[in-house]
């Protein structure tokens, strides 16, 4: 089934709507909104890995015109309360400012207020705190270890989550087996890195009683979490949804710099706005991503068929418990990636060092996990003198066996992995490629072929939010649509959260276009603020085409069905018999026996007595809808539904390297993508190229270092490398489509596409081609300069054999 | 200290400090805000603006230095109230972009490049943005609708003279 001529406006490639206020400059960003009076706040932050905070002076930052005030931990925390955290880590508390002790150089100790920002930056240079150095801890190994020095005392040890589950009869298929490899990854610290920084505005009316925000956020219960933490009913905070904000994925959650600037207006009664600058955001902006160590074993037999598979995943998520942990819990729904593996033990360990806060990056975990089981399956196909596709092809779900339950209690839902394999290789010629990659190294270069398949899973209900605290019983993730058509005709829409850039508004648009038949063009679509607005869970987890997708045809199709029992009403014939084409209902018989959608209207808004009895007035539909399929919380063995979507991503790799300079070229980069029906064809290839994009720099550029004295080394631009247009070579996608038997249309999710696999890809085709001179490269990124270093020394060793 | 901008065509007398950047003046002095703040070390482009017609960072540069320059925004670029030019028509048209906050630059940069070479081969388009960072889209589709309004601008040329015709 596919969807082609199925759909009028669906996966047609219409224009993306936003795009015109972008193009002129006249997105509305946060740090554009200016309230009058607006003060700016500036930070002063720890230069330590970890210290005890002594004393801070802060009158001569006081004593400079504009400075009106400067905020310490302690006022802060006795007027708040602590940051939520995923986890039951009580004595971890996280606050938006050291309180007593800092934990990570860059964390934030005191914010200064003053009337502009230059000021204020100023001051805080003025700001004396006197430190006392504490003992840290770096390594997440070292940190798990008994004995390691504590980053909170209180805890009694640095794990913040240490589970292992088994799903299968992991050791009987391990004994059974004649074939083990265990290999060592590491996924190093990146992150997603917007060009915007974070930034939010708060202003409090002391006598409406009422918090304006303005904040640059894609994080679910936004508003909920900025109440509890000032103490304030959620009624009373107003969060306004129509700010464009400038990239995210998956890292603008700001909360905390909600509380201060939230606090800061309410004890001042002005509003108050803090935009980070680059530095600020690097180190203190709480955005890094995992920093994992996966320790993977796998047991097989002599054709590669891998039976069961035992990983352990480190993660080093800095000094406070964010939602970070739960990174290690998304994976648990795709353990296995799109392989048929029967068994698998898991053990998922957070520990908690003196760096900056992770927090949630696209695909939320999800990639690293993937890395580690793909560059496992190369190694598998090296040990067995396999063909590393012939070997993936062998162990793949196939077409035939979905819906697929795997072991740890995810059921696939749909896919064609074969399939979309096969049409990368008609696209790319796996011969011709490696006869390429051969005439290449017959050259003098090192070349080398990379292969990575997995999975995307998308529009999920937070199932590891149970599965990791059992005290959290969530299981309902639902988003909602509301649609009016009012009283000449104009139909409006509304949704419920920020955007990034993923086109929201051109996805309901379409979504309600296609159900009314209408030009979507002609469809408002609008962010009323939190108050106005129906539950939404924002754009997390690939969720949006799916849930907010979804609810815009339930309400569309509510809407469509009053119309048309407006329409029998009036026209005196049963329900059953109307049609409806181009927003006209008809008799189905008798075609010219019809009501317009001018008239269907004008009888919804203005002739009651023309209205079915009973029925509500005006033409106004809500629709909320849950994640499909439902929700269940864990089992005891800890399996549970994660995600109801799964989309499949195949990437073919070929990569030359400069044996002198270890300066890595992707020479060609072919991408198979499968996430069911695409709603807007640009917009699916646009994020499935950023994906890419994001994925190659977390290869081979992108890492928060630190040095030994615990300070972080990639403070800008000049040293966290971003890749520009010349490191991102052309991508070719090729397209396939199984659409998933669980939403509307048959869409998945493709928010995080090409990310999950870029890595893995990158990283195995650079391993293909320094694997003739006898060594591996089991650590992201690969930097030029210690791949350059690992490639001279093994040419020496070559050489001295 | 005043200073005389000529910005859009439009001349501006605007009292700064010393220190103030180019880019801070433009956004909060005169309420230009499509020229964003990135990584204000010059390393995103975020802020770039047309300086008699090349592409400069305007985080870089402060206000007082601006002085005398014919200075062009992304404020400057759409031909009418409500209109594009070709070449943001042809970002529309690709989807150039997804948050939007990179892509005046990005049309800036393209501007200069198509203001110098009507027909710029795939390599000249990635040099020209190559000091543009986009974290969104991996640069493909802004490189087509770059290429795309390149080719549509000689079409639309093509009967006179062709070469440097403001969009």
């Amino acid at each position: 089934m596919t969807a082609s001529g199925k759909f009028r406006f669906i996966s047609s490639d219409r224009r993306v709507r936003e795009d015109r206020r972008f193009v002129v400059g006249k997105g509305r960003f946060v740090a554009d909104i200016v309230p009058q009076g607006v003060n700016h706040v500036a930070l002063v932050t720890c230069p330590h890995p970890a210290a005890r905070i002594v004393s801070i002076d802060k009158s001569a930052a006081l004593a400079m015109p504009g400075v009106i005030y400067v905020l310490d931990g302690a006022e802060l925390s006795g007027a708040t309360n602590a940051l939520a955290t995923g986890l039951d880590t009580p004595n971890v508390p996280r606050w938006p400012l050291a309180v007593k002790v800092a934990r990570y150089a860059g964390e934030w100790v005191a914010a200064v207020v003053a009337d502009s920002r230059a000021l204020a930056e100023d001051a805080a240079e003025a700001v004396v705190v006197e430190y006392e150095p504490l003992p840290f801890v770096l390594d997440g190994e070292e940190a798990y270890k008994p004995g390691a020095t504590l980053v909170h005392e209180a805890h009694g040890s640095n794990v913040l989550l240490d589970r292992t589950f088994a799903w299968g009869e992991v050791e009987q298929d391990f004994a059974a087996s004649p074939h083990k490899l265990r290999h060592t990854v590491k996924w190093g610290r990146s992150a997603t890195v917007p060009v915007e920084t974070f930034g939010v505005t708060a202003s409090w009316d002391p006598w409406r009683e009422m918090l304006d925000v303005w904040a640059s956020i894609q994080v679910p219960k936004y508003p909920d979490q900025t109440a509890m933490a000032l103490r304030l009913p959620m009624s009373s905070v107003r969060v306004h949804f129509d700010v464009d904000v400038g990239g995210s994925y998956g890292v603008k959650r700001g909360i905390k710099h909600t509380v201060v600037v939230g606090y800061l207006s309410k004890r001042l009664g002005v509003p108050v706005r803090l935009i980070e600058d680059r530095m600020e955001n690097m180190r203190g902006g709480d955005m890094h991503g995992p920093e994992r160590n996966f320790d993977v074993e796998v047991a097989f037999d002599d054709q590669g068929i891998i039976r069961s598979m035992k990983m352990r995943a480190l993660d080093n998520v800095g000094a406070y418990a964010g939602r970070s942990p739960f990174q290690l819990g998304k994976p648990v729904g795709a353990i296995v990636g799109p392989y048929k593996i029967k068994s698998v033990q898991y053990q998922a360990i957070a520990v908690v060092t003196n760096k900056t806060v992770q927090e949630a990056v696209r695909a939320f975990g999800q990639s690293p996990t993937n890395y580690a089981i793909e560059r496992t399956l190369d190694e598998v196909a090296n040990r067995l003198g396999l063909d590393r596709l012939e070997m993936r092809r062998r162990n793949l779900i196939r077409r035939e066996e979905f819906p697929y339950l795997i072991p740890s209690g995810s059921t696939y839902d749909s896919g064609d992995y074969h399939a979309v394999i096969d049409k990368v290789l008609a696209q790319a010629g796996y011969d011709d490629l490696i006869a390429e990659r051969d005439r290449l190294r017959a050259a003098g270069t090192l070349a080398g072929i990379g292969i990575a398949a997995c999975l995307e899973p998308s529009g999920g209900n937070s199932s590891f939010e149970p599965l990791l605290n059992p005290k959290v019983g969530t299981t309902t993730w639902m988003d909602s649509c509301r649609i009016s058509i009012d009283l000449v005709g104009s139909i409006t829409a509304t949704m419920h959260t920020t955007s990034a850039g993923q086109g929201h508004e051109t996805l309901v648009g379409t979504v309600i276009g296609e159900v009314l038949e209408v030009d979507p063009e002609k469809v408002r679509v609008v962010r009323p603020d939190s108050l106005n607005s129906l539950p939404s869970n924002t754009p997390v987890g690939s969720r949006m085409a799916i849930m907010l997708g979804g609810a815009a045809f339930h309400a569309a199709t509510q809407l469509k069905d009053k119309l048309v029992a407006i329409a029998a009403h009036d026209l005196g014939v049963p329900v059953e018999r109307i049609g409806y084409k181009d927003g006209t209902a008809f008799v189905t018989a008798a075609p010219d026996s019809k009501r317009s959608w001018a008239e269907l209207v004008t009888i919804a808004h203005r002739y009651i007595h023309r209205m079915p009895p009973g029925m509500e007035p005006g033409l106004a539909v809500s629709h909320i809808m849950p994640v499909p399929g439902g929700g269940g919380l864990p089992d005891a063995g800890g399996r549970v539904q994660m995600y109801p979507c799964y989309s499949f991503e195949f990437h073919l790799v070929l990569v030359t390297i400069d044996p002198d300079l270890g300066k890595p070229e992707i020479k060609r980069y072919v991408l198979g993508h499968d996430c069911g029906t695409v709603i807007n064809p640009k917009i699916v290839r646009g994020m499935t190229m950023g994906g890419v994009a994001h994925g190659i720099g977390a290869a081979l550029y992108e890492e928060f270092a630190y040095n030994a004295e615990g300070l972080l080394m990639a403070q800008s631009f000049m040293d966290y490398l971003l890749p520009s247009a010349h490191e991102v070579p052309p991508v070719e996608i090729v397209h396939h489509e199984t659409p998933s038997p669980l939403t509307v249309f048959g869409q998945k999710g493709s928010g995080e596409s090409g990310y999950l696999g870029a890595p893995a890809a990158v990283a195995s085709a650079v391993n293909d081609a320094v694997r003739p001179l006898g060594i591996a490269v089991n650590s992201l990124p690969i930097k030029v300069a210690r791949l350059g270093d690992m490639i001279a020394a093994a040419r020496d060793n070559t050489k001295g054999n | 200290m005043k200073v005389e901008l000529d910005i859009n065509r439009e001349n501006h007398t605007v009292d700064v400090e010393p220190r103030l950047s180019l880019l801070d003046c433009l956004r909060d002095k005169l309420l230009l805000t499509g020229a964003h703040a990135g990584c204000e070390h010059g390393v995103c482009g975020a802020c770039t603006v047309l300086i008699d017609g090349a592409a400069v960072r305007s985080c870089l540069m402060f206000a007082v230095q601006a002085d005398g320059y014919a200075i062009t925004t992304i404020e400057g670029l759409s031909p009418g109230l409500g209109e594009l030019s070709p070449l943001q028509d042809a970002f529309c048209e690709t989807h150039g972009m997804q948050c939007g906050y990179c892509t005046p630059a990005m049309v800036l940069a393209a501007h200069a490049l198509l203001s110098k070479n009507a027909e710029p081969t795939r390599e000249e388009i990635v040099d020209a943005i190559s000091g543009n960072i986009c974290r969104c889209t991996g640069y493909a589709q802004i490189v087509e609708a770059i290429a795309l309004a390149a080719e549509r601008m000689r079409g639309a040329n093509r009967p006179q003279d062709g070469l440097g015709a403001e969009p």
